[in-house]
């Protein structure tokens, strides 16, 4: 079975490279591309897939996994400005895409473990828009 | 691999009714669905698409292309419409959500090489609320 755990965080970032045109950056990005950055409040929805424990009837303690998304993921993105303050995001573009892989890389060794598999990662950046990720697997429901 | 969702609104009215039954039977299949004049909702759809990260943009989709073909395929057609009398895929065919859905995900795949001509992004389901309560989900590759 799938256990999923919500967490949010609120960063600001700019969708632009560097080495294309104010123009091009606007064609590709939009508004996103406005050098100054802007925010969202960012939610994250991550799926552990497991067996209960037959003792503990729990696939994994629920406030272990807050702890562990609270550490890797809250800690190091709440209230920041990502492309400065985050790396990865000094080199690659804080897309909602690349915000979930690097979610992922973040949480997979520590909860792809003990019979565990992390199952997904979905990020909201608007209630409108979200992104979700299942390593390099094929999507799966 | 990424699964890229974007959720759209529009309005509409529908009423739920077979030419080929009798008054009663409609009654009895589709109760206040049935009532004569109509109703309407606010109908939330979802749309998703597959595809890898592009290594230049760093994301799977572009959400303006997608907005551009949703707007063009669902939006403008359905947008504050009555969707028995005003669309033409609904002359014959009754416009529950079931239907709707299909239409929307048929309507999408069959013009999803205009606006997506490469191997990547493909469409990959559509979901369809008529209220917070009743949701209604069609694969791509469940159409033809």
């Amino acid at each position: 079975m799938v256990i999923t755990r919500k967490v949010e965080f609120s960063a600001s970032h700019v969708c632009r490279d560097p080495r294309l045109s104010e123009l091009e950056n606007r064609k590709l990005f939009g508004m996103a591309a406005n050098p100054h950055g802007h925010g969202h409040n960012y939610v994250v929805e991550v799926g552990l897939a497991g067996d209960p424990d037959p003792v503990t009837g729990m696939v994994l303690d629920l406030k272990e996994l807050k702890e562990v998304l609270n550490r890797e993921v809250v800690e190091p993105y709440d209230h920041r400005f990502l492309n400065y303050e985050v790396p990865p995001f000094d080199r690659v573009i804080p897309t909602t895409e690349n915000i979930a892989r690097d979610i992922w890389r973040r949480l997979e060794p520590h909860l792809s473990r003990g019979g565990r598999k992390l199952h997904s990662v979905r990020v909201y950046e608007t209630p409108d828009l979200y992104v979700d990720y299942f390593g390099d697997e094929t999507c799966s429901a | 691999m990424f699964r890229v969702t974007r959720r759209y609104e529009f309005a509409a009215s529908h009423r739920l009714h077979v030419a080929g039954l009798s008054d009663e039977e409609n009654r009895r299949l589709y109760g206040k669905c049935n009532h004569p004049y109509g109703h309407g909702h606010n109908y939330v759809v979802e749309v998703s698409a597959r595809g890898p990260a592009d290594g230049a943009t760093g994301r799977a989709v572009d959400t303006a292309l997608l907005d551009e073909i949703v707007a063009r395929q669902v939006l403008d057609r359905f947008e504050h419409r009555n969707l028995n009398a005003e669309v033409e895929a609904f002359e014959r065919v009754v416009p529950t959500s079931e239907n709707l859905g299909v239409e929307i995900c048929r309507s999408l795949k069959a013009h999803w090489k205009e606006a997506f001509p490469g191997e990547w992004p493909k469409l990959e389901k559509i979901r369809i609320a008529e209220t917070p309560r009743n949701i209604f989900e069609i694969r791509a590759d469940e159409i033809e």
